[in-house]
């Protein structure tokens, strides 16, 4: 089934697949073939990464100098191992920390934050809270707008308010239901 | 302005508070959220000198709460304090304007000049006209922003709300945010809101989260002094 919340969520998630490939770098060095498999099965969503993609994206890493490849003896991609750097150890970090932008819809990017902070012991509820700051600083400057300005400013401020309201709700779930997902995590 | 130091409170075997720490800068608006059964009513309760903590210290305008006794809290309330709740808990045998007009009457004002002031807030509220209603008569909104208009008749230093848009619709809900946030201001009244609502804790300047009997957040320092 390939629902309009699936297609929303490969849209999104499609961001930050580079990110979520270096994560997944950060606890161990890894083939390709594995990081697919821990991709698909944490942040895939019925929508498997194409091998094609996985490579050409660990291409540009390595081109950007975020990993480099230890070649192993043998024939084959899967001799190739992919390796975090300290540059790209720091982005990854860089990116668990600072909050995303407040815009709606981020949840899916939010998701894939907080499974690898899971993955990686990071603080993840530190990281939720900080986003959730952040969405709600946001919904203040819009309910500044509303309060100052007229119908149209008023109706356009409600609609980011009630999406940014639905993602923070979302948050604050996510925070509640961290102790299950870190089960999950770890399996 | 108000400050409440590792406080804790358990009612019998259950702990409501477990070292709850929290400033309140003067003429801020901070919104109390969590979700329910955290503490946050508990907490407020402490804050206004309602309840007394079992351990850790409140403090108010330079002044220790905890330790006065319950006259001296009472009368802390009544001169200093506003409340309003939920559910408005207008009295339901006077009418609008007697009810706004309470907390001054039971301050020793005359009840002419009382009324007087009382009436005043009706135009402020959106309550023209409604003057000589009984609760029962009122919308939910009417009665929450009579309740809002009783809290802040008697300029109080500060006005403590619990969930004051919990029984109403979101509209009216941000209708009630509205003028509170607005008189509030006007008058350097500081405000503590208790809420679960996002879109209601937008209308404070800053907010706080009680989980579990404690406030976290607390990296946050109040944007006024
Ligand atoms: N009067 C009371 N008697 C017994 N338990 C209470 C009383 N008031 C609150 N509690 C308990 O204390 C905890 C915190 O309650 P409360 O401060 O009302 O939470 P909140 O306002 O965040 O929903 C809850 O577990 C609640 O059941
Ligand atoms: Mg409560």
């Amino acid at each position: 089934m390939y629902t309009l919340s699936v297609y929303m969520w490969c849209m999104v998630l499609g961001m930050s697949v580079p990110l979520t490939l270096l994560g997944l770098l950060e606890r161990e060095p890894s083939h390709g073939y594995d990081l697919k498999r821990d991709y698909d099965t944490f942040f895939g969503r019925g929508k498997p990464l194409p091998f094609g993609q996985v490579y050409a994206t660990l291409a540009r890493l390595a081109r950007d100098g975020k990993v480099v490849i230890a070649v192993e003896p043998g024939d084959g991609p899967e001799r190739k191992r992919y390796v975090i750097t300290e540059s790209g150890a720091s982005e990854v970090n860089a990116w668990l920390v600072e909050p995303l932008a407040p815009e709606p819809h981020l949840q899916t990017v939010l998701f894939a934050k907080v499974v690898l902070a899971i993955m990686l012991g990071r603080p993840a509820e530190e990281y939720l809270d900080t986003q959730r700051r952040a969405h709600l600083a946001r919904m203040r400057e819009l309910t500044e707008v509303k309060r100052g300005g007229n119908l149209v400013d008023a109706l356009l401020a409600d609609h980011g308010l009630f999406h940014l309201e639905a993602d923070l709700r979302w948050i604050d779930t996510t925070v509640a239901r961290l102790d299950a997902l870190t089960k999950e995590v770890a399996r | 302005m108000i400050e409440a130091r590792a406080v804790t409170l358990s009612f019998g075997e259950t702990p409501a508070l477990r070292g709850a720490d929290l400033r309140v800068a003067e003429g801020e608006i901070l919104a109390v959220m969590g979700p329910s059964g955290s503490g946050k009513s508990t907490l407020l309760h402490c804050l206004a000198g309602i309840l007394v903590p079992d351990s850790g210290e409140i403090h108010f305008a330079g002044q220790r709460v905890d330790t006065l006794d319950e006259g001296a809290r009472s009368a802390l309330r009544r001169d200093r304090f506003g409340f309003v709740f939920q559910f408005g808990q207008l009295v339901p045998e006077l009418t609008a304007v007697e009810n706004v007009a309470l907390p001054l009457l039971l301050a020793g004002t005359r009840r002419r000049a009382a009324i007087t002031e009382a009436s005043a807030w009706f135009a402020r509220l959106d309550l023209d006209g409604l003057q000589q209603r009984r609760s029962g008569e009122l919308s939910g909104g009417q009665a929450q922003r009579v309740a809002l208009a009783r809290g802040l008749v008697s300029r109080p230093q500060v006005l403590f709300a619990d969930e004051p848009t919990g029984s109403l619709d979101s509209l009216t809900g941000e209708h009630v945010m509205d003028l509170l946030v607005g008189s509030a201001r006007e008058q350097g009244t500081t405000v503590v809101v208790v809420t679960h609502e996002a879109r209601v804790a937008a209308y404070a300047d800053r907010e706080v989260i009680v989980r579990d009997g404690k406030v976290t957040s607390l990296d946050a320092e109040p944007v006024r002094s």
